[in-house]
């Protein structure tokens, strides 16, 4: 059955809360309206206002709302109705969310759920279309997790309300509209990815493609293209980046000796400056070239009549791979 | 006739009143005057066990924040913000409290959370340096001291939202909770307290807050934090009770603050309790205040040391004697001397304890990490043994 990006987070929420009475979605307008994107629709008529909660407009109180209620035993969903739009709960995510259980050695952990539609290439106006993955990821207690398949989003989304520790759970508003065969009915509790495993999306020979959520697609179709330049790419989907995956993402390295990080974050002390680092470090003597990366330019997200320009495009994918040091 | 009167102007068409219920502002505003016991006539039908017993904590309090401040001084604390001159709202504020309650309070709190019954030197791990926090929140109900202001605010706000949800959702497991969150004049400026008040407002959650109002964030006076009427007038945009008590008036804290508390759990919605009180010490050992306010206005808050205030009260009411304040004084040099105890080797950190509480399961770079860690203080130790023996060989 044909499964969109939004309806396999619904399912996801959905089975979660008809599965753990602690669970309990809030945000701005995800009761009534089904949230912006609509991944709440239909929960608060369902399951009741108050485990769908419309709440004020206001991101750190939301947050910290959702703090008070973990503390207490439940299991928080948050929505943040947008990447930038989460800002204001900043301080809330890294002074509370991150390190209640480390400053309370281990007796007070925060199991909550902060879903972020995160990313462009969807013509959204200004603030409507950051990468904020670097920022979460530079903060120690939190999992950064980020789909990119329908299926993923929902066994993601699964494993991340079930996590004990504090998820931010990044979602390509660019693929919530892509489609796939799949029934969240047909999913059991072992096929549910586990949190901290990257996958191979693709095997190759020549060369290997690190990416993540929005950028995946991308990555596939520069791999086919790439096919014509007799380049056979493998491409790794890293799924979190938080627990990073070294071990799957070092072997599929190794294996091609080449390696392209790609997302549309900007690059400067972007999450792929860590990945090529760790990959130089990891596989300096298997590397036949400097690893490599295609990324967001270092400016603030551009208005969406130039966006274009600024996203990872499958171009810029395959002269990146050009520049690998084929002639040796 | 202005220009929103439409019954005079009946081209010009008000404000539709749809957007939900207004509410008559008059319930919930606070006293001109901030609410004084001592010395009124109230103060003798105030119950008289309950007086000493006040004055017996009190005199505890004001001992716990000389000695922590003396163990600033020996370097057996990294730093103490102390809440000398606040102690009658801070003893108040974990007497009114049942069990089933919650505190959440900042880093000034430190006496309330041992009022509540933690170990001094567990409440004071924080200030100690060896680790972020040193008590079980879960065995006490209290929650970690909070350094970044007001941001534990909303906190109270959702574990109080979550007891009601469970209570109505699973009565058998239903408690019947008060989440009192403390925050200073300084922290109602900060958007964390606006947001929490008005979730509570909205969620009617059992939630009080109590405002200790020192007159100064470090070293910026109230005047010029808030152009407020008083900060107990700020619940009123939140639709929520605003209450106006003399901090230094023990009583007075008591009773404004039992009465909150019980307000908040019988579902009569959150309050705001604003506490008019005086940081007689520096914000901590570390700051100078001479250099932002006078000795005549420290001298003048001193002559309304809430402990003398009370003392006096008691010996004028017949309700204290000598032997009364020499027993009182004999058990907090007990306390003195525990906190001295406590303090006398107490172990040291675990250095594997920095990786093993940062997730519920250490990732595999935190294992490699800690393993490191442990490596190189194998090493040290090792090269440490190595010079002592090398040393002990060129004695001889």
């Amino acid at each position: 059955m044909s499964t969109t990006m939004v309806a396999a987070l619904n399912a996801a929420l959905r089975d979660s809360l008809r599965e753990d009475a602690s669970v309990h979605v809030l945000g701005e307008d995800v009761g009534t309206l089904g949230g912006v994107f609509r991944v709440t629709d239909g929960l608060a008529a369902e399951f009741g206002a108050q485990r769908c909660l419309d709440t004020p407009l206001a991101e750190a109180g939301i947050l910290g709302t959702a703090v008070g209620m973990a503390m207490y035993g439940l299991r928080p969903v948050v929505e943040m109705q947008f990447d930038a739009f989460a800002y204001p709960a900043f301080e809330q995510v890294v002074s509370h969310v991150a390190k209640m259980r480390n400053r309370t050695g281990g007796r007070m952990g925060l199991p909550i759920t902060i879903r972020v539609p995160y990313g462009g290439g969807v013509g959204g106006v200004e603030h409507h279309s950051d990468s904020s993955e670097a920022y979460y990821a530079h903060t120690p207690g939190l999992h950064v997790v980020t789909p990119a398949t329908v299926a993923d989003s929902y066994g993601l989304l699964r494993s991340a309300i079930a996590s004990d520790d504090p998820v931010v759970f990044l979602e390509p508003k660019r693929l919530y509209w892509s489609a796939a065969d799949f029934s969240p009915a047909e999913v059991s509790t072992a096929q549910v990815p586990p949190i901290g495993r990257a996958m191979v999306r693709r095997p190759g020979t020549s060369a290997t493609l690190l990416t993540y959520g929005p950028s995946l697609p991308v990555c596939l179709e520069a791999a086919q293209a790439a096919r014509a330049e007799g380049w056979d790419l493998a491409v790794v989907d890293l799924r979190s980046l938080v627990p990073f995956d070294d071990e799957t993402v070092c072997a599929a390295v190794r294996a091609t000796g080449r390696a392209v990080v790609v997302h549309e974050a900007a690059g400067f002390a972007g999450v792929g400056a860590e990945i090529a680092a760790r990959v130089t470090e990891r596989c300096f003597h298997h590397l036949a070239a400097p690893v490599l990366r295609v990324t967001g330019y270092d400016i603030p997200y551009p208005p969406p009549m130039l966006e274009k320009h600024h996203l990872p495009s499958v171009d810029r994918i395959l002269d990146a791979v050009a520049r690998l040091q084929w002639e040796q | 006739m202005t220009v929103l009167d439409d019954s005079t102007a009946p081209g010009l068409v008000g404000p539709p009143h749809s957007h939900g219920p207004r509410r008559d502002p008059a319930p919930l505003l606070p006293d001109p005057e901030p609410v004084r016991i001592l010395g009124t006539p109230a103060a003798k039908t105030f119950d008289a066990e309950l007086q000493r017993d006040l004055y017996r904590r009190l005199v505890l309090g004001r001992r716990f924040n000389q000695q922590a401040t003396t163990l600033t001084r020996q370097g057996r604390l990294a730093v103490y913000p102390a809440s000398t001159g606040q102690e009658a709202c801070q003893i108040t504020a974990a007497m009114v409290l049942r069990e089933v309650d919650w505190l959440f309070p900042s880093y000034r709190d430190t006496l309330a959370v041992v009022a509540r019954g933690v170990r001094p030197l567990d409440a004071l791990t924080l200030m100690r340096g060896h680790a972020h926090s040193g008590y079980d929140p879960y065995e006490h109900r209290i929650a970690p001291l909070s350094t970044p202001l007001a941001t534990q605010a909303p906190h109270a706000v959702g574990l109080a939202h979550a007891a009601r949800l469970r209570a109505a959702t699973d009565p058998a497991a239903a408690e019947d909770l008060v989440a009192l969150a403390l925050v200073g004049d300084g922290g109602t400026s900060e958007g964390d307290f606006h947001e929490a008040l008005n979730f509570a407002g909205v969620l009617g959650a059992p939630v009080v807050f109590l405002v200790q109002n020192n007159g100064y964030a470090i070293s910026v006076p109230l005047a010029s934090q808030s152009a407020a009427p008083s900060l107990a007038h700020k619940a009123v945009g939140y639709g929520i009770a605003g209450r106006l008590v003399d901090g230094n008036d023990a009583l007075a804290m008591h009773s404004v603050l039992s009465a909150a508390v019980e307000h908040a759990r019988s579902g009569r919605g959150p309050v705001l309790v604003e506490a008019v009180t005086y940081r007689l010490d520096a914000h901590t050992n570390a700051d100078d205040a001479t250099r932002y306010r006078s000795a005549a206005e420290v001298d003048a808050w001193r002559a309304r040391d809430p402990l003398t205030l009370l003392e006096g009260h008691l010996r004028a009411a017949g309700l204290l004697d000598d032997a009364g304040v020499a027993a009182a004084a004999k058990a907090a040099e007990v306390l003195a001397g525990e906190i001295r105890a406590q303090f006398d080797n107490p172990p040291d950190p675990d250095p594997d304890s920095l990786f093993t509480h940062v997730y519920a399961r250490p990732t595999s770079q935190l294992r490699e990490q800690a393993a490191e860690l442990a490596a190189r203080l194998d090493a040290d130790a090792d090269a440490a043994l190595a010079a002592a023996t090398d040393a002990e060989d060129e004695a001889r």
